[in-house]
């Protein structure tokens, strides 16, 4: 199995950011093969090729369109999540950042396609670099006639605007986006309704991300087929999956789904030199650990749930045998504490919790008991929270417990780390001694 | 009764109600559709904890304490269960759908207490402290539905303890359980929202603008707030708005916090709700009736909590019927009678106490002498429960033989009394809160809703949130509360209501209309208000502009709106049942009808046939003599329009009896003072202005006498039989009246007057009571008065700069009585007019200028560092009222 370069294809032309490079690669046939075509019959290409949600829930993508209400001569808006945050997660910033008229491509035809005549994009307000490109090329496509008014001679016409959020990962489930996004304090809404009914300012609203509607210009320009040949045969289609960590060559490798972690450790080079995968997320720090057992786990969305983890955004963090796993769960849990919105209890109160305890057993200060409490804790959490980004906390304790249950209770049993954090540095680094204030996590505003 | 009959067809058609079949562990139900499972359970006697659900305020699902089991039928109508626990607040139930409880399910029970130990983990636990502590939901349910002991050993997140939200409102950080109850409250029902959500996470906290937590700094050269806005008299934080925080509904927020983290100043750390016993009660301080709940330890009130009334106040009180009860137990309260000394020469000494024996003995002494020396006559003040104005009524008809009776301590008019008479006395319950919550228009006029009927304005803004009901307003600028109301203003200036309404009338009839008037607004309001289920709400002050009250009354004929009548203060709508007015007797019968006359001297034995004097021909009558006597209730002369008028008529009077519970001005006018019992000290009934009868019972064990029983040992030294010696006596008097079926008063043929000329320096004095403000009903509450609005004068910008003044500058606004001094605030108003409050603290309006609404005021720049009379400290934007 090999790369399928679609959405990477002209990241290594001459300024590839630009329109001209873009055109000049075939940019924007997509577009104007689907505005020959009826609406619906975009729709339907896309319901065709199978391509599902890159965002990490992988609902397919067409069908979400399809949710859309019949119009009622009021706005329905696009809006396409880029507030890429997920710890891991590295390809719609570079996507933006290499080939940004992808995204606009694909903005064009899904709104031509779903009625929307003013789209938005929300990106991470923290990469400045990104918002800067998107917004010039916001500005050549309308110079070009592919926004505004009457988008290349077709009668539709579309706005597009460039949002930058604030900074707070909560913002990428899509609720809070558009809480956030209307200005509001960004924190998920209730649902019913859905966004399809009653989104952006309360009007039908498809919020899709980055990966996803990218890859519609591509469905257009060569065929529902093309895109459905690829993958597997329910996760079809090309994706970024995203290698960091202790591996030869990181970087975003565009494969057909249903690659292994096998393979795209051969392309990128392998493990770090004289060591060996301990363990790895296969999308992001919010989907349960695997090992080197699942090395040939096919990633595509139904094996990987199978081998009882998630796809999620297809970020490959991998770590070799010299990390100590509790200090790497330890640190994805202070994230998701600094990161939980606050909205509800078992995420605001319990990720508080978690933190504490997981530092404690770090600094060698665990009590007999406490990887209970850690799997209790998390039971309490999963599921009862408002939102996924409580559960998404939760996953990467319970899977590393199951996993190195030992390890955990060394730190306790030895009453500290066994592991030397230098040496799973990838350069020269001195580790902090932790001060006993920062370990109590605590005082006014203590999050900060 | 035309005018409050809705047209034929228009009522609410009771639709069908969907039911939806349901089971919630194992007991199948009925409930309609779009309920909640959370409130199904209640209805099969399940209790499922919750922090942040409210029944009034909409579902936000962010505790999860009320996560239960829930399993739906499939297409094909298997039951399969839902992955994960579900939050019972946000789930409607749907057909089929089973649901099991922490009773039944062990997921649910693992659920509810791993919330409440999360919750638990970060709180204090200073319950022994805490003044919720005893009546505490988080206290209830952790006990009901969490587990023994905690297995938190670690750190606890901290806050320093309370920040003040205001001067009545203290909100400590750490028992906060992030419910959002106060936040969604103030949003969603009060419009005022001056606390919300900051910070995120574990950090995550209420709080007010406070540039430190938000992590930025307001712009060096720009001021937090643009120019004088209303403002409270203390230390106050902008609102969302930006505003400085004003909320007169913020008390609320304290009673609905299921933990102790809102707490108001005055109550704070003083008992323990296992101490307290509670009687329900009906706030004494508005018109609306709203039910309150009055909590004592050992005779002595506490607090005041809102009653729970879903056809009258919903669970909601304005902080005015919550905070302000300690004027009931104001140092200056008589509690014996006083009898004046009078020397040998005649002159008139001092009061001193006396017993009831002889307090009685020269009260019915001086009122039989006065009887027959030009009569007395009879002042019995806006406040009386419906059991003491039939007594004060009686009293006046019967014993005294006068209709010399007038309850209006305001400015008043015979247009006025026409139009009690016709279309409001006896009508019996017209327009309610609900038909509010559910009119498609209602037009206010001579009413600020907010201000005037606090509770009244939160049912506008609950249909107007629903998106039923459309607000007009004739008044003279959009005020805040006719903002959140999104209502739409037909600006007038004081004595044009008439205008208005007459011209929303000819709209719809087609006639001609004025070159001036403005035809789409007219088009619009005419369109919303002829709608069937329209209102129109009329104040009391409608009586200083001539021909609106009959403007009114047409205008409702024309488009079939219904009118209600909405005074300030709670006794006025009793009273003008019982009669407290000179042409009225009790049920709307006129005195001039012999048949009227007949019936009600059938039940009381005499009524004079002499036409009476009102509140002002009283006065007048007063002071040159021609009156022997005055029989005075609870009247504050400075309500009067013209105080000091008032003053030397009481003063000059032969012989004055007042009925008051504190020594107030006419009590201290008095030859003999008659002390009667505050609400809290006595039971009885108030008629609210939908024309409810709203009865409350005594909640402090008192030696004091409610008015009926004083009047009915006056009338027994005098003679009579009052039949009102005992509760029981005054009702079956008062139901022995009967309905009258006869004609009613004619409807007021006032014709309106053109405003007045304003000439240079001059303006027309517009301007009503604040709900909060230096009234004697709130005395003693300084932390409520800590939010009372400071006075400030509004006029639009070309008034402003036609008297050389500026925003935000101080101006005199003065006649030849007397001069106040405030800033000014530029407002989006009708030209030539100043607005000002009427009471507030350094703006007295009545007393100080004897000027009311309509009348025209000289106006000019306060001279800088001159002298500002009595009102100097309200200049300088300052003061500790």
């Amino acid at each position: 199995m090999t790369l399928t370069p679609v959405l990477t294809d002209t990241w290594d032309a001459e300024r590839s950011w630009t329109l001209e490079a873009y055109e000049s690669r075939g940019g924007y046939d997509g577009l104007r093969a689907a505005l020959g075509m009826d609406p619906g019959a975009v729709v339907q290409a896309v319901k065709d090729s199978g391509l599902r949600g890159r965002g990490g829930a992988g609902f397919p993508t067409g069908m979400k369109w399809g949710f859309l209400p019949p119009p009622d001569g009021g706005p329905r808006y696009l809006v396409v999540n880029a507030d890429e945050s997920e710890p891991g997660t590295c390809k719609d910033i570079p996507l933006m950042l290499a080939s940004p008229q992808h995204l606009i491509e694909g903005i064009v035809i899904t709104s031509y396609a779903i009625g929307c005549h003013h789209a938005f994009i929300y990106v991470r307000g923290e990469v400045l670099h990104v918002y800067r490109r998107l917004i010039k090329a916001v500005e050549e496509a309308y110079a070009a006639g592919y926004l505004g008014k009457d988008v290349q001679g077709s009668g539709f016409d579309l706005e597009v605007t460039v949002h930058a959020g604030a900074g707070a990962y909560i913002c990428g489930e899509e609720t809070a986006l558009l809480d956030s996004l209307e200005g509001l304090r960004g924190q998920p809404r209730l649902k019913p309704p859905f966004p399809a009914v009653a989104g952006l300012y309360a009007r039908p609203t498809v919020v899709n991300n980055v990966e996803s509607i990218a890859s519609v210009p591509g469905i257009l320009a060569r065929g529902a087929d093309w895109f459905a040949s690829m993958g597997t045969e329910r996760s079809q289609g090309h994706g970024l999956f995203s290698l960091s960590g202790h591996v030869k060559r990181p970087g975003q490798y565009e494969a057909p789904l249903g690659i292994t972690l096998r393979t795209l450790l051969d392309l990128a080079g392998g493990v770090r030199r004289g060591h060996e995968l301990k363990f790895w997320t296969p999308g992001g720090s919010s989907t349960p650990l695997f090992t080197a057992d699942h090395l040939d786990t096919p990633l595509d969305y139904e094996s990987v749930g199978a081998a009882g983890s998630m796809l999620g955004t297809r970020a490959l963090q991998i770590f070799d045998e010299t990390v100590c796993v509790v200090r790497a769960v330890s640190r994805w849990t202070d994230f998701y504490a600094h990161e939980s919105c606050g909205k509800c209890t078992p995420c605001r109160e319990g990720t508080y919790w978690l933190k504490q305890v997981l530092h404690r057993i770090e600094a060698g200060q665990g009590q007999d008991g406490d990887l209970e409490l850690l799997l209790d804790l998390c039971d309490n959490i999963l599921g009862r929270a408002f939102c996924a980004l409580g559960d998404g906390a939760t996953s990467p304790i319970t899977s590393s417990v199951k996993l190195f249950r030992e390890e955990y209770q060394a730190h306790i049993d030895s009453r500290g780390c066994p592991f030397d954090p230098v040496a799973s540095a990838l350069f020269p680094y001195t580790p902090k001694t932790r001060p006993a204030a920062a370990l109590a996590g605590a005082g006014a505003g203590g999050h900060r | 009764m035309t005018v409050t009959t809705p047209k034929t067809g228009s009522g609410p058609v009771e639709k069908p109600v969907d039911l939806v079949t349901f089971t919630v562990d194992g007991i199948e139900m009925s409930v309609p559709k779009g309920t909640l499972v959370i409130r199904a359970a209640e209805q099969a006697g399940i209790q499922i904890p919750r922090f942040c659900d409210h029944p009034l305020l909409a579902p936000a699902g962010a505790c999860r304490q009320c996560l239960v089991e829930v399993a739906t039928p499939d297409r094909e109508g298997n039951v399969r269960p839902m992955p994960k626990p579900q939050a019972s607040c946000t789930l409607e139930a749907t057909p089929g759908m089973v649901v099991k409880t922490q009773l039944t399910s062990p997921v649910a029970d693992k659920a509810q207490q791993g919330v409440m130990e999360l919750l638990l983990m970060n709180h204090p636990l200073d319950c022994p402290v805490c003044d919720k502590g005893g009546e505490c939901p988080l206290q209830n349910q952790a006990m009901t539905n969490g587990r023994a002991d905690t297995r938190f050993i670690d750190v606890k997140r901290t806050f320093p303890k309370p920040i003040a939200l205001s001067t009545q409102i203290l909100l400590d950080r750490e028992r906060c359980v992030l419910c959002q109850r106060c936040t969604r409250f103030s949003e969603e029902i009060a419009g005022d929202a001056f606390i919300a959500l900051q910070d995120r996470g574990a950090g995550q906290q209420i709080g007010r603008f406070d540039q430190s937590v938000l992590g930025f700094a307001e712009p060096a050269d720009e001021p937090a707030t643009p120019g004088p806005v209303d403002r409270p008299v203390g230390e106050a934080y902008p609102d969302t708005s930006g505003q400085p925080f004003a909320s007169y509904f913020s008390g609320n927020t304290v009673q609905i916090c299921p933990v102790g983290a809102l707490t108001g100043a005055g109550y704070r750390f003083r008992s323990r709700p296992f101490d307290l016993v509670s009687t329900p009660a009906v706030g004494e301080h508005d018109a609306c009736g709203s039910a309150i709940r009055i909590d004592h330890r050992r005779g002595v009130v506490l607090r005041r909590l809102s009653g729970d009334d879903p056809l009258v106040n919903e669970e909601w009180i304005t902080d005015k019927d919550r905070f302000a009860f300690t004027w009931q137990t104001a140092p200056d309260r008589v509690t014996t009678p006083l009898v004046r000394d009078v020397a040998e020469d005649g002159t008139k000494g001092e009061l001193r106490p006396a017993s009831w024996a002889e307090a009685l003995g020269v009260a019915a002494a001086g009122l039989a002498a006065a009887t027959a020396d030009g009569g007395v006559g009879v002042l019995p003040g806006g406040r009386l429960t419906v059991e003491d104005a039939f007594a004060w009524s009686r009293f006046a008809r019967a014993v005294l033989g006068t209709n010399d009776v007038d309850q209006r301590v305001r400015v008043h008019s015979l247009e006025e009394e026409a139009f009690l008479g016709h279309a409001v006395a006896g009508s019996g319950v017209g327009v309610t809160f609900s038909d509010l919550e559910s009119a498609p228009a209602v037009l206010l006029v001579g009413l600020e809703a907010e201000e005037e009927a606090g509770v009244t304005f939160l049912r506008l803004r609950k249909g107007v949130a629903k998106g039923r009901v459309r607000v007009f307003a004739v008044a003279p600028y959009a005020s805040r509360g006719l903002e959140r109301l999104s209502g739409t203003l037909l600006p007038a200036a004081p004595g044009t209501e008439a205008e208005w309404l007459d011209g929303l009338r000819t709209r719809l009839t087609g006639g001609l209309l004025p070159a001036d008037a403005a035809p789409a607004v007219l088009d619009e309001g005419i369109d919303a208000l002829a709608q069937a289920g329209s209102v129109i709400l009329v104040g009391e002050r409608l009586a200083t502009s001539p021909g609106a009250y009959a403007a009114a009354l047409a205008l409702a004929q024309a488009t079939g709106a219904r009118l209600a009548w909405i005074p300030r203060r709670a006794g006025e709508r009793g009273g003008v049942e019982a009669g407290l007015l000179p042409g009225l007797l009790p049920g709307g019968r006129p005195v001039v009808d012999p048949a009227a006359r007949a019936e009600v001297a059938a039940a009381w034995g005499s009524v004079p046939e002499a036409p009476g004097r009102d509140t002002g021909e009283i006065l007048d009558a007063l002071s040159v003599g021609q009156l022997g006597a005055a029989l005075v209730g609870g009247v504050e002369l400075a309500d009067l329009p013209d105080p000091a008028h008032a003053r030397r008529a009481l003063s000059g009077a032969g012989f004055v009896v007042s009925l008051e519970v504190r020594l107030s001005e006419a009590a201290q006018l008095a030859d003999v003072v008659l002390p009667v019992a505050p609400p809290q000290e006595r039971a009885g009934s108030y008629w609210n202005w939908e024309g409810r009868v709203r009865a409350f019972g005594q909640a402090i064990e008192s030696t004091a006498l409610p008015d009926h029983r004083v009047l009915h040992a006056l009338a027994a030294e005098l003679g009579a039989d009052l039949s009102a010696a005992t509760p029981q006596q005054a009702h079956l008097a008062i139901a022995a009246l009967g309905r009258w079926a006869g004609n009613r008063v004619p409807a007021p043929d006032g014709a309106p007057a053109g405003p007045p000329v304003v000439g240079p320096g001059l303006a027309v004095l517009a301007g009503w009571r604040l709900l909060l403000d230096d009234a004697r009903g709130q005395d003693g509450e300084r932390f409520l008065a800590g939010t009372a609005k400071r006075a400030l004068a509004r006029m639009s910008a070309a008034t402003a700069a036609s008297f050389d003044a500026y925003d935000g500058d101080a101006v005199t606004v003065s006649t030849d009585r007397g001069s106040v001094t405030v800033p000014v605030a530029v407002t989006d108003m009708v030209d030539g007019v100043v607005w000002l409050p009427l009471k507030s603290a350094g703006c007295r309006v009545h007393d100080t200028l004897g000027a009311a609404p309509g009348d025209l005021v000289r106006v000019v720049p306060a001279v800088p560092g001159g002298p500002a009379g009595q009102d100097g400290e309200a200049a300088a934007g300052r003061s500790d009222a």
